[in-house]
């Protein structure tokens, strides 16, 4: 490849190794700093009392003997609190039509999902503060709960917003060419199918939580923070509590995980904070199991009418489908909950060459917990949509499912190009991903295996996905639309008198090993060990300002920002050293903390040495030279909307025609996310996000009956994968830097989760296929494979 | 319901008298009363094994025992693994190989696996695997973690 010099002309003493994260020594030790772990001084706790219907009219509140309990400091009603918040509401201008009513904090006359918070009691102790919560007295008056997302869209369907004429939240289609016209040809064969997709939630072990500290002398109100996006939520607290911007501070420590859950507006958190303000006082909210399950955002729940057409020799003619995704009563402030649906419209297709598309998505409103932006938004449904049509349609012509893909994706050298539904593409590899997949798997052992035990009555298969995943999005994902969602990032790399580097960020850090990256490209571009790299994100105070870690975002943009601030750094560090040795900052390179000549090595001063001459003995210095040994650079996507990660999976199964249980015998995974920083970190996002696909695909589900109570709200009762019943998950890459930037780092952390639904789908079905039935709703539950089957009824 | 009582209890070889509510469990009482919140509480009904430690050597989940229940117990959370060989080897290798993300499972799963390796059991990964399976991480798959457990059995066998 040619192109402009860049650093990557030569080997790199730590971008591209897999160095264990200096961050997690602390965490092995017991000493991680997370939002529950902290206790400050006059310190109270918020506990709030939860809808126990899904939907109900609040007739009236008595708080007055709850107010006389033991350790209650107040009592606060939704009413209480609305008089303290400007609403927020969750639509953005370039979903346009997106429509959905202005929300508080806690419900104000109507409850309208089974843990919405009516009331919030704050006390000593969170054990007091529960023993109040039964002090409470509540008049509702029960609503006809509205649960099935096709039944809501009936006429008859009561409304859960009466000021609007339907419970319909945002419609949008999207047509290329002519769909219909071109299925209706002789030649090709149409499968159509329904299938489901049900909810799940991104069951973080660290719940949602929240510290919030208020200084009146400054009109400062602290929240100390489990999430993604620290400059995000200092936008919303100042607009929604009437504060100035920069008196809101966000701090986040070390977070429990997130996966998206924690990135959105909770009522109960803007609730703590507007608490600490009126009492002055530093005021924690930590949710406990059962409230997560009910108030932390749900994910995927889709009913999604597909077909696809193809010829016989496999060529793909055209697919379209009709998508009733169900949200809860609100969309989801300020990403939106319309952002899923959108994505599976503009993604379903996308690895595939194809001219005649026709998708509808419909969101709609119920009385369930919010439905919003979870690890892969969207990307499991449209990947499914896609590929398991696929796979469908090859079944149904005789074809492998190998070469079918082989056929319709969109050719290594045809970049740059656009999909049917419009998204630019570029610098992807879909067939190099196939070969490699193909590889390391062994495909036709596999199949000479699955023959054999089909002999003895043991039903394997063998299912893939080709995918994208949305990684580094430019402002085209949120700016656009008028959300307070930065999509640059920055960095600030400062040499201090020792000699060390302290570098800030933007990008956040959940335990995916962001500061770990960070610290890596900072040491080898600016040419420090990595143990004199000191890193701090997290802090609004502190860090530049930007985005956080969402969209698979952290490495390719806040990155991409850290290299440039340190390259930067060096240059002017070297103007210095220039003056200092009078020599050329040209003939002059920096290694290992030392200041060297470029062509020999040879050490003429170190680091510290340079700094203390810069700040203390200046006197040594010409008068004319101010050196600057800090420097700052943001970096934002410009060329394209997103910067696609590609990939290809597969999943070997094992289905139990007795029980109906499904074993995954292996999973393989390449991924092309462009230069990868740190093989194992990488390799570690690729399967955690796999096991979170497994999760959906077989075991997670929020059941809910008719009255829209959530039935398995219990850590028992809700599946997660647990050890045993996880493959093992060979995971490969091909490497494509994207063009768009010197790292040509692209995102990695939710390509598995996106891709591993459709690839277990597929291997299920092609494990069944010889018994003449499928499964087409997730999870796959052994109760609904033995249905398939038809050994139930 | 805000009854106390007095337990002495010794926490990774400290001696502690203490005043606890008698509803409080031993999870609450070793974060909020002794400040060592390494234990991490992650669903409060004994199923995600993130607040598992030992209690008088055996692995148990803090937050379905009183704090009560454990006066008169030696207890060992994560603050007090390093100076145990198998643990501190446990460490070295959950860092070499990742097997931790958010590290909030962390000290949970590290008594886990102490509880294996000091039982004998073998680098045998499916074992492993099902030895942990009380133990829920939502970030890292489970393979990074069988690895670092695996790879310290092999080593004190090399």
């Amino acid at each position: 490849m040619s192109g402009p010099a860049t650093i990557f002309d030569k080997p790199r003493d730590y971008i591209g190794k897999s160095i264990p994260r200096s961050d997690a020594a602390r965490l092995l030790r017991g000493q991680g700093r997370y939002v529950d772990d902290m206790q400050l001084p006059r310190m109270v706790h918020a506990v709030f009392l939860r809808s126990p219907y899904a939907h109900a009219k609040i007739n009236s509140i008595d708080v007055s003997e709850a107010t006389q309990a033991t350790g209650v400091i107040a009592v606060y009603t939704g009413k209480d609190i609305a008089k303290h918040v400007e609403p927020y509401i969750g639509v953005l201008s370039h979903l346009p039509g997106l429509r959905s009513p202005a929300q508080y904090p806690l419900a104000v006359d109507v409850a309208r999902w089974q843990g919405e918070p009516v009331a919030v009691v704050v006390c000593t102790s969170r054990a007091l503060g529960e023993d109040a919560l039964g002090l409470i007295n509540i008049s509702y008056e029960q609503l006809p709960a509205v649960t099935d997302t096709l039944d809501a869209l009936s006429s008859e369907s009561p409304l859960i917003h009466n000021e609007y004429d339907s419970n319909l939240a945002w419609k949008r289609e999207v047509e290329a060419g002519n769909l219909e016209e071109a299925l209706a040809k002789e030649d090709v064969i149409i499968v159509e199918k329904q299938i489901k997709f049900g909810r799940h939630t991104g069951v973080t072990l660290e719940t949602r939580a929240t510290v919030c500290d208020y200084i009146p002398g400054d009109d400062e109100l602290i929240m100390y923070y489990a999430g993604q996006a620290p400059h995000m939520l200092q936008f919303i607290l100042a607009k929604h509590m009437n504060m100035l911007e920069e008196n809101v501070r966000i701090v986040a420590h070390d977070v429990g995980g997130s996966f998206g859950i924690k990135v959105h507006t909770y009522g109960d958190e803007i609730a703590t904070a507007i608490i600490a303000k009126l009492l002055r006082r530093p005021v924690k909210f930590t949710a406990d199991r059962l409230e997560s399950f009910v108030t932390d955002i749900h994910a995927r729940d889709h009913v999604v009418d597909a077909k696809i057409g193809v010829r016989k020799d496999g060529t793909i003619v055209g697919m379209g489908f009709n998508d009733f995704t169900g949200i809860g009563p609100f969309s989801m402030y300020p990403r939106t909950s319309a952002i899923e649906c959108n994505q599976i419209l503009n993604l379903t297709g996308a690895p595939y060459q194809f001219e005649h598309y026709h998708a509808v998505g419909n969101v709609v409103f119920q009385n369930k917990t919010l439905m919003c932006q979870y690890r892969a938004v969207g990307h499991p449904i449209a990947m499914a949509i896609s590929d398991c049509m696929l796979e469908e349609a090859a079944r149904a012509i005789g074809m492998d499912p190998v070469q079918i893909r082989r056929k319709n994706l969109i050719p290594d050298d045809a970049y740059p190009t656009k999909s049917a539904t419009g998204m630019r593409f570029d610098d992807l590899s879909h067939h190099a991903c196939l070969d490699k997949l193909l590889t390391i798997m062994d495909y036709d052992a596999l199949l000479a295996d699955q023959a054999e035990n089909r002999d003895n009555g043991i039903y394997r298969g063998i299912g893939f996905v080709s995918l994208v995943e949305v990684t580094n999005p430019s402002p085209m994902f949120y700016g656009i639309g008028g959300a307070p969602i930065a999509s640059q990032d920055g960095a600030t790399v400062r040499l201090d008198a020792a000699g060390a580097l302290h570098v800030s960020s933007s990008v956040t850090e959940q335990g995916q090993g962001t500061n770990a990256i960070l610290q890596q490209i900072a040491a080898d571009v600016f040419g420090v060990a990595m143990e004199r790299v000191k890193v701090t994100t997290g802090d609004t105070a502190t860090v530049p300002y930007g985005g956080g870690t969402w969209a698979s975002r952290g490495a390719g943009i806040g990155g991409e920002a850290m290299l440039l601030a340190s390259q930067a750094l060096k240059e002017q560090v070297l103007d210095v050293a220039a003056v200092i040795l009078q020599a050329k900052p040209e003939e002059l390179d920096i290694a290992y903390g030392e200041v060297v000549m470029k062509d020999t090595g040879e050490q003429k001063i170190s680091l510290g040495d340079l700094a203390k001459i810069v700040y203390y003995r200046g006197n040594e210095l010409p008068n004319d030279l101010q050196p600057e040994l800090i420097a700052t650079r943001h970096y934002r996507v410009t060329d394209f909307p997103f910067v696609f990660t590609n990939g290809a999976m597969a999943a070997h199964v094992e289905v139990d025609t007795n029980t109906g249980f499904i074993k995954i015998l292996h999973f393989w995974a390449v991924e092309d996310c462009g230069r990868v920083i740190n093989p194992q970190l990488v390799d570690d996002q690729i399967r955690g996000g796999v096991v979170q696909g497994i999760g959906g695909a077989l075991y997670e589900e929020c059941v809910y009956d008719t009255d829209g109570q959530m039935q398995n709200a219990t850590m028992a009762d809700y599946l997660v994968p647990m050890a045993s019943e996880m493959p093992e998950i060979t995971v490969a890459h091909v490497e494509t830097y994207t063009k768009t930037s010197v790292l040509g780092a692209k995102g990695a952390g939710e390509a598995g989760t996106g891709g591993a639904p459709a690839a277990l789908m597929n291997a299920v079905n092609n494990a069944l296929a010889p018994l003449d039935c499928g499964m087409w709703q997730m999870p796959m539950t052994p109760e609904r494979v033995l249905r398939a089957l038809g050994k139930i009824g | 319901m805000t009854k106390t009582a007095q337990i002495a209890v010794t926490v990774n070889g400290e001696k502690y008298v203490e005043d606890v509510p008698v509803r409080m469990n031993l999870a609450d009482f070793l974060r909020t009363k002794l400040g060592l919140t390494g234990t991490h509480v992650g669903c409060e009904h004994g199923v995600c094994g993130a607040c598992t430690l030992f209690l008088d050597g055996v692995t148990a989940r803090s937050c379905l025992i009183l704090a009560v229940q454990a006066d008169g117990a030696q207890v060992t959370t994560i603050e007090g693994y390093e100076t145990d060989k198998n643990a501190s080897d446990l460490i070295k290798n959950f860092h070499n190989r990742n097997a931790l993300q958010c590290g909030y499972c962390t000290a949970g799963m590290l008594a886990t696996s102490i509880e294996y390796i000091e039982q004998g059991n073998p680098a045998d990964r499916e074992k492993v695997k099902e030895h942990i399976s009380g133990n829920y991480c939502r970030c890292t798959g489970y393979q990074a973690i069988v690895d670092a457990i695996c790879t310290t059995i092999e080593e004190r066998q090399g």
